[in-house]
């Protein structure tokens, strides 16, 4: 655990009683520059911190207790009724998922014994990619290659501020860049109406520019820019309510760019068959590298939904949406989708971890249901048996894969508070079952 | 805990040993030269007519890190029909071109290894590597971490800073990412793909930073050595499977100046541009100067036909690659100005003439080099097949009459197109020995493992001797121990472990930090002390629920640091 009074990262020096390049676990761009401090009332995000950060850090987590059916129990007695019920289930499944590296670990393997289905409360957003990633791929760039190379950032339909309050502060207005002591100033595009563009401003913020069409037809702005750049454009003299003219010009800024990347959240793209808006996204960034250079960058990923689909994809080779009930993973993007296997009557049990935000709380069902979760998670009714954990980088220490699933980081035990790691729980399961 | 091997067969180059009859002892996990007076023998093995060797390593084999968790999530049909079921013992799995973790470490036990390192790790991805290392139980591991197309090196290099500097830098990342020994994979290609520079010679220079891959590959290959990593620079060199490609593979041999390389999958760079499909081996010109050239180690990256999926840092070379991608998908990257990834799924066929000829130049590298201490079996797993071939490839190369059946069957053209025919070497059990076990841990420093000496960890394989079948031999060991301790029994998983993790720590000036501290703070994403990894991540991550040992950092020992 953090020792506040000596714990200074040897970084600038800290304001007494804070600790500095703290990571933070409550988006998928998991900035690691925050300072934070504690007093008798809590945590305090002293700096570098959004409104996400400040919530989720500051919440205070005290006083919560093991329930069985919303009685309040010792944690021993939660952890056997717990095994009773996953011992007793023919197929558990196991969802939310809102955790770390070790807490996903430590699922899977319990997954994998006791012969459940994992799937992430997020993965429909994340299974945007995925379809593409397993259909076709693409080019890909991350964080800090962007912050330095892009000269072009064109924003996909998609609202980046609202799911990550820092990504234009830490990747496009920074004052520097590797590759030139007065780095330029960069055009910000984007792809839809109405996107919030609030952030966007300061001094390495050129041009921006807006292509004002509906969320739900961007796809069609990004197929004619692929066939523009092909070189067999549509004659329409206008494409999703967009003036021919104003698309011909992006075409002409992106072939002339050195480095336009393409940004997009998945979880943002919420409307039927956004995949294909990956796809065609995908597309255009592979035709405009035939002869120049162009990368995709996929946002979202938060409540630890990275972490989740690595380790699972790296233990059972399958990105989440994996039975374990034969005794084998059995893959199906389909049918193991968790909220669609309730909606349908499957699955017998469910048992949902959400260890960052209050707001992953568990769909309705009728089937009984185990709860990891953070205090004060929202519960319809009181589950078969809960148990509060804490959060990892603020009750207990982790590591978590962040949203460009390259880098990850370490998670800071900050001493918030006394409450177990769900990967201890589970694997308390797990020995036990 | 005393245990004794009785009357094996054993085969131990590190302490020229080749065939003799001989008693091993091991106490507490460590071979004894002979036990303490009065001992009681808890355990012994009648070990008559098998052969016995220490447990084998493969010093290339990518294991871990997000190109292959890629190309795991690329590729879920090729998992498919593959899955393997959990048993009492062992987590639940697939694998097939790209197995997963779990799966990796008990098929290379179950295959007679107990270590193989992961050859490109990223910095800005070292924590996964990691992680995904200790996912996969059973073996040592480590990891080779790339340099030499990141920024802050090729800054440093164009910058003409002070060669002890670059050192430091060296070193730090070593320390930092914990990793045993150093890569470079497409000298400077990495990044001059950022800056769409398509191809990069030997000495083609960086449209950027003007260096060249020479520059790059001289200045690591002197690094290593000043810093006292026992292992050389280990090579991916420029052109990966360009027609033509021996050229700058005999340039960058030539240009060594005497300073040890280890060239990686040579097999994916030796490759001439004549006859009617300008496609054809250049094995034999690579081969007759490596074997003038002592300073220079190799390993092959053996192709075998079927699917697979190449998954390399090499992202300007992997996109050139992508017209040959099978299934039509793929995945490539620029990263972190670090590094970059490919990942593209190949499927090799027989009746190919350009796959045909890939297998043949693979072969005849074997067999044209002569000193089996600076040649490594590998196949690149899973770039050139995934490693369980590698018991069908000890047969190729210790049966000739096999391996003339095997190429009988393939595309005509490529076998008028290689030599392999007229080459009756047959490669011996001593020299198997050799280039599974004893060179690649002389190479990687490994001094307590690869060999059956006093000392030595008790790592040892067990074979039923079957010269008929050399394949089935090394498919399933009577035997595996780690440790001392039994893992398998007839190529079956009885006992899970967690392997060590094996570091190198050259020494440098911790004044380095400040300026390396500066940098992170202006140009990356990442903090400084975020971006190191601890020992203590690594022992944990070894820890899973699930049967298996802590595992521990080992830290092998570097030689002086000159200046
Ligand atoms: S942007 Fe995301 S990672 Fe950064 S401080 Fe806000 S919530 Fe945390
Ligand atoms: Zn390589
Ligand atoms: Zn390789």
């Amino acid at each position: 655990m953090t020792n506040w009074t000596q714990a200074q990262a040897p970084g600038n020096p800290p304001k007494s009683n804070a600790i500095t390049d703290v990571a933070c676990p409550f988006c998928g761009l998991v900035c690691d520059d925050l300072e934070l401090a504690r007093d008798e009332k809590g945590l305090h995000v002293t700096k570098n911190g959004c409104e996400k950060a400040v919530a989720g850090f500051e919440r205070n987590v005290d006083g919560a207790k093991p329930q069985i059916e919303g009685r309040d129990v010792d944690l021993a007695t939660a952890i056997q009724a717990a095994t009773a019920l996953i011992r007793k289930s023919s197929l558990p499944l196991y969802g939310g998922l809102g955790t770390d590296v070790n807490g996903i670990r430590s699922v899977m393997a319990l997954a994998d014994k006791s012969g459940g289905v994992v799937d992430h409360a997020l993965s429909e957003g994340q299974y945007r990619n995925f379809r593409v990633l397993q259909t076709t791929g693409w080019i890909m760039t991350t964080l800090t290659e962007t912050r330095n190379r892009a000269d072009v950032i064109i924003v996909v339909g998609t609202d980046i501020q609202k799911l990550h309050p820092r990504f234009f502060e830490r990747i496009v207005n920074v004052e520097a860049s590797l590759l030139s002591e007065t780095p330029a100033k960069r055009t910000v595009i984007f792809i839809g109406k109405g996107l919030d563009q609030s952030a966007v401003k300061g001094p390495r913020i050129g041009e921006i520019v807006t292509l004002p069409c509906d969320l739900d037809r961007v796809g069609e702005i990004v197929g004619a820019l692929s066939a523009e750049i092909r070189g067999t454009p549509s004659s329409a003299d206008s494409v999703a309510g967009v003036p021919a003219a104003d698309i011909r010009a992006l075409v002409e800024r992106l072939k002339s760019a050195a480095y336009p990347v393409f940004v997009w959240a998945p979880p943002g793209l919420n409307f039927p068959n956004a995949d294909l808006v990956v796809s065609a996204v995908s597309d255009l960034v592979k035709e405009l590298n035939v002869k120049w250079r162009a990368a995709g960058l996929a946002l979202g990923g938060n409540e630890g939904a990275i972490s989740a689909g690595a380790v699972s994809s790296w233990q059972s080779g399958y990105p989440l949406r994996v039975s374990f009930a034969s005794g084998k993973p059995d893959y199906d993007f389909l049918r193991y989708a968790i909220p669609r296997m309730i909606a349908n009557g499957e699955g017998d049990l469910l048992v949902w971890l959400a260890s960052f935000t209050p707001d992953l709380g568990p769909p309705a069902t009728k089937i009984p249901t185990i709860v990891l979760g953070t205090p004060g998670i929202k519960l319809a009714s009181p589950p078969a048996v809960f148990i509060p954990v804490g959060t990892p980088g603020a009750d207990h220490g982790g590591r978590i894969i962040r949203v460009d699933n390259v880098v990850s980081l370490p998670l800071r035990d900050l001493g918030r508070s006394k409450l177990p790691k769900a990967s201890d729980i589970f694997g308390a399961i797990e020995l036990a079952l | 805990m005393l245990i004794k091997f009785t009357g094996g067969t054993v085969y131990d180059p590190l302490n020229g040993v080749n065939g003799e009859v001989r008693d091993i002892y091991a106490q507490d996990g460590r071979i004894v030269a002979t036990p303490p007076p009065g001992a009681r023998v808890d355990a012994e093995y009648a070990l008559n007519g098998r052969v016995v060797m220490a447990g084998a390593i493969d010093p290339h084999s990518h294991i871990g890190g997000g190109k292959v968790t890629i190309g795991r999530m690329l590729l879920p049909e090729d998992h498919q029909g593959h899955e393997v079921s959990r048993t009492e013992l062992m987590r639940s799995g697939c694998g097939h071109a790209v197995p997963s973790t779990m799966t990796t470490g008990y098929r290379y036990a179950e295959m007679g290894y107990t270590a193989a390192f992961e050859p490109a790790m990223l910095p800005a991805n070292a924590r996964q590597a990691h992680l995904e290392m200790g996912d996969t139980p059973m073996i040592d591991k480590g990891a080779f971490v790339m340099l030499g197309n990141d920024d802050f090196f090729l800054r440093a290099l164009a910058g003409k800073k002070d060669f002890s500097f670059i050192k430091d830098y060296i070193a730090w990342t070593m320390h930092a990412a914990q990793a045993l020994a150093v890569k470079i994979v497409n000298p400077g290609g990495i990044s001059a793909f950022k800056f769409n520079q398509r191809k990069m010679d030997l000495d083609e220079k960086h449209v950027f930073y003007g260096l060249t891959p020479r520059d790059i590959i001289l200045t690591l290959a002197r690094g290593m050595k000043e810093l006292g990593v026992p292992h050389p620079i280990h090579i991916h060199g420029c052109n990966l499977g360009v027609p033509g490609s021996m050229d700058s593979t005999l340039a960058t041999i030539r240009g060594a100046e005497g300073l040890p390389l280890h060239l990686t999958h040579i097999q994916f760079h030796s490759y001439g541009t004549e006859g009617d499909m300008k496609f054809s081996s250049g094995a034999p010109q690579i081969a007759e100067l490596l074997n003038q050239t002592p300073n220079v180690s190799i390993d092959i990256g053996q192709i075998m036909f079927g699917q697979t999926c190449t998954a390399s840092g090499d992202s300007m070379r992997q996109y050139g690659n992508t017209k040959s991608s099978n299934p039509k998908k793929w995945v490539v990257m620029d990263i972190e100005c670090d590094n970059g990834c490919g990942v593209v799924p190949m499927k090799y066929r027989d009746k190919s003439y350009v796959n045909a000829l890939q297998w043949a130049i693979g072969l005849e590298l074997f067999l044209l080099v002569n000193d089996p201490w600076r040649i490594f079996l590998t196949t690149d797993h899973p770039n050139g097949a995934p490693f369980y071939y590698y018991p069908h490839l000890i047969r190729l190369l210790m049966d000739r009459t096999f391996r003339n059946e095997m190429l009988e069957k393939l595309h005509p053209g490529a076998q008028a197109a290689t030599i392999l025919k007229t080459l009756n070497r047959e490669y011996s059990l001593y020299e198997i020995a050799i280039m599974t076990r004893a060179g690649p841990a002389k190479s990687l420093g490994l001094r307590d493992r690869g060999h059956l000496g006093a000392g030595a960890v008790a790592d040892i394989t067990v074979y039923e001797d079957n010269a008929q079948d050399r394949e089935a031999m090394f498919k399933t060991p009577l035997f595996v121990f780690k440790n001392g301790e039994q893992i398998v029994k007839n190529g079956k998983v009885v006992k899970v472990v967690a392997g060590a993790t094996h570091v190198v720590r050259p020494d440098y000036d911790k004044g380095i930090e400040k300026t390396l501290r500066e940098y992170f703070d202006r140009y990356h994403t990442v903090k400084l002390d975020n971006f190191r990894l601890s020992d203590q991540e690594i022992v944990d991550s070894n820890c899973g629920h699930t049967g298996g040992e802590c595992g521990c950092v080992i830290v092998q020992p570097s030689g002086p640091r000159i200046s």
